[in-house]
């Protein structure tokens, strides 16, 4: 049997890889990739905590969060698109007005 | 409850023009006049019912309560608050009157008529007050009317810096009198006169240890002490020596207010306060020689500073300073009944001398000096009788008010001990002084060649009846308020100290040096001014060092200016450029720029980039679960 540490251990890289990527990738997919990935990090966690502890709660959250993030990939999305039509640019760079 | 009627009809004017003065302009006097005369019946009411000897107290409210400490306003109404609330009614009536033909086509005269209605409101209020708080109130009150007005013009420097003077003076004054009501509450425990006054004989053994903070000894007894200190703010308001410095300078306003303020009734406040604290005074013989010396020594001084001037107004005020010694040097006799008695005919004679030279100097187009003046007494016929009447009372000659009271000022002095019979001499040589002067003004404004500005002199007419009539009625009542028993009226209620007859055997000797010596008075007026005009001038030249003290008012102006104008001025020169600039104003700069510096720095961080927000967020939760694991 795998150890639960093994999980967390992998949760953990996966969602630092996922916060690397949002703090110093450009361009704004790749940024919304790694939202992702931090998000599923924390969904690894979810279920083996529930496998160890006999806890389908976990799991039954596991489901709610894939729904929002599905949605929240939609509504990411649908802004990126906006921001392209307004911009012709995914650069975060060029995405700097709210400043002193 | 008429009494309270007394003094708010004329608060009530005040309100109404005060308020409304912008609509309602030159029609103030329609409301203030009426207001005014209201008073004045409503105060022959109040004087018919005391006139039996009653004496009315009337509680009006409750102003606050603190532990033990109720401070109540009320009136004390007796016979001497009946004859001051006349007093005050009628120069005020007739003033207001006179301030209307004075003041027409004035910018200010709405203004003025809510200061003078407001003024007699508070003048109202102190002589009715029961107790010590509402008296000092309302002698705050009446000092704030008298720099309002002074004030009037505010145009003119010299107006704004007599206006300052004056308050400044009567702060210096007030102070004193603040103590004194602190002391007098600590020791009696109450600010209420009746209380004061039952317990007053307890305290005449005790003293009080000035010097116990430094560890020294000086027992001073409580009693002279209280008394003193609230003789110090008589000597502000009643321009005592050496306060009096501000009285002269207060002609600089309107001549109306110099009738009503700065001779009828504010400046007599001092006078009264001390007659109605008398049984206080009457048990501390050390404050009654204290304000019997003063009042001398201003006497004096006034009289000896009114001989020179030029300037009429200040002739007069200069003499109303002396006169205002008269009736403190009564007081501090014992001799209160005679001090009330010349306060109240000079409140006559006076408002009548200071509405005579307000009504040349508008004939004159607000000419002063007495020497542009001369010939008038054919041109100004109304002015220069009732003018004469004054001068005459003013100089105590027989059978005018003034003679009457101010032999009853000599006649007590005389029969109160030595230090009485010394002042009784002072004081007569002082008559000589003070109708020299009165008819030196008389011959020099009406007599002789005139010496009016020759632009002026075409239209120089006697001014309209709002003007002459206060002045004919002030003439008769200088004559008549000597027939009418006002020291008998009085005397049950201004008990002097026990064992002090106020009746000599003196008195034909002394009425008959003191009118002789009134006589030659006006006899070297008019042989100076009239027969032989070239006398004054070569004794001003033979006697330059006295002339010059006098013409300079004893160099008090001076002495102050040195002594204590200028060096505040110098130190509040040096604390502005050190303190204020170098301390205060460099700190609160400094702190603003501070903040602002802090600011430059911090917005940069503000760069608009999510991701660097992302970092800072990221940064912080792993901070948190650091320290989290840590601790």
């Amino acid at each position: 049997m795998i150890p639960l540490s093994h999980y967390v251990m992998l949760s953990a890289i996966v969602f630092t890889t996922g916060l690397v990527g949002v703090l110093i990738r450009r361009n704004i997919i790749i940024i919304l990739l790694s939202v992702e990935l931090m998000l599923n990090a924390t969904n690894i966690n979810f279920v083996a905590f529930s496998y160890y502890f006999h806890n389908l709660a976990g799991q039954v959250f596991v489901f709610f969060a894939l729904t929002v993030a599905a949605a929240e990939v939609a509504v990411g999305l649908a802004i990126i698109i906006a921001l392209y039509r307004s911009r012709s640019s995914i650069n975060v760079d060029d995405f700097q007005l709210l400043k002193w | 409850m008429h009494y309270a009627l007394i003094p708010l009809l004329p608060f009530a004017a005040f309100l109404v023009v005060g308020l409304a003065g912008h609509w309602i302009r030159e029609r103030a006097h329609l409301i203030a006049v009426p207001a005014v005369l209201g008073s004045f019946v409503l105060s022959a009411v109040v004087f018919a019912e005391v006139a039996d000897g009653a004496r009315i107290s009337v509680p009006l409210y409750t102003w606050a309560t603190s532990g033990d400490l109720r401070i109540e306003f009320g009136f004390l109404i007796d016979r001497l608050t009946a004859a001051m609330l006349l007093l005050v009614t009628v120069v005020s009536s007739l003033v207001h009157v006179y301030t209307i033909g004075y003041m027409r086509g004035e910018k200010g005269y709405a203004r003025f008529f809510a200061y003078i209605a407001l003024f007699t409101f508070s003048m109202l209020m102190l002589v009715m007050a029961d107790n010590f708080l509402q008296l000092f109130v309302f002698w705050e009150a009446v000092g704030l009317c008298s720099y309002l007005l002074i004030g009037h013009w505010y145009e003119r420097k010299s107006a704004c810096d007599a206006a300052t003077k004056a308050f400044i003076v009567n702060r210096v004054g007030d102070f004193g009198f603040l103590l004194g009501l602190l002391l007098a509450y600590w020791s009696f425990g109450s600010l209420e006169y009746r209380h004061a006054f039952a317990q007053a004989a307890d305290l005449t053994g005790s003293t009080i240890n000035l010097l116990k903070p430094v560890g020294g000894t000086w027992e001073v007894p409580t009693l002279t002490l209280m008394c003193l200190l609230l003789f110090v703010g008589a000597t502000g308001k009643s321009a005592q020596v050496p306060l009096h410095v501000w009285l002269p300078d207060a002609m600089e306003g309107p001549t109306p207010i110099s009738a009503l303020i700065h001779a009828a009734t504010m400046v007599t406040a001092g006078v009264f306060m001390v007659a109605r604290l008398s049984p206080l005074y009457n048990l501390a013989p050390g404050a009654m020689e204290a304000v019997a010396l003063v009042g001398a020594a201003t006497m004096l001084l006034g009289a000896s500073i009114a001989l020179t001037q030029f300037d009429i107004k200040r002739v007069v005020a200069w003499s109303t300073v002396s006169q205002l010694g008269y009736m403190m040097m009564a007081c501090g006799l014992g001799a209160y009944t005679a001090g009330i008695y010349h306060l109240l005919t000079h409140g006559a004679f006076k408002a009548l001398l200071f509405l005579g030279c307000g009504s040349v100097i508008i004939a004159l187009h607000h000419e002063q000096d007495m020497r542009r003046m001369g010939g008038l007494k054919d041109r100004l016929p109304v002015t220069y009788w009732t003018f004469v009447v004054g001068s005459l009372a003013l100089a105590g000659f027989p059978l005018t008010a003034g003679f009457f009271s101010k032999d009853e000022i000599l006649v007590s002095a005389w029969s109160s001990g030595d230090l009485g019979q010394a002042l009784a001499v002072l004081g007569i040589l002082t008559v000589f002084l003070t109708a020299f002067y009165s008819f030196r003004l008389v011959f020099l404004m009406f007599w002789g060649p005139s010496r009016v500005d020759p632009h002026v002199a075409g239209h120089v007419h006697e001014p309209p009846a709002a003007v002459t009539v206060p002045l004919v009625i002030l003439a008769g009542l200088s004559i008549l308020t000597g027939y009418l028993g006002i020291p008998e009226f009085l005397t049950p209620v201004l008990a002097g100290p026990e064992g002090a007859p106020h009746e000599g055997g003196a008195a034909s000797a002394l009425t008959a040096a003191a009118t002789l010596l009134g006589l030659a008075g006006i006899a070297t007026a008019y042989y100076f001014y009239v027969k032989a005009p070239a006398v004054p001038g070569r004794l001003a030249q033979q006697w330059q060092r006295l002339y010059q003290l006098s013409l300079h008012k004893w160099y008090w102006d001076e002495l102050y200016d040195v002594t204590i104008v200028r060096p505040t001025v110098r130190l509040a020169h040096r604390l502005w450029q050190s303190i204020d600039i170098g301390v205060i104003d460099s700190a609160v700069n400094g702190i603003a720029r501070m903040i602002a510096w802090s600011g430059w720095w911090l917005r940069l961080l503000q760069s608009g980039q999510t991701q660097h927000y992302a970092l800072g967020m990221a940064m912080g939760a792993v901070l948190i679960l650091t320290a989290y694991l840590l601790f």
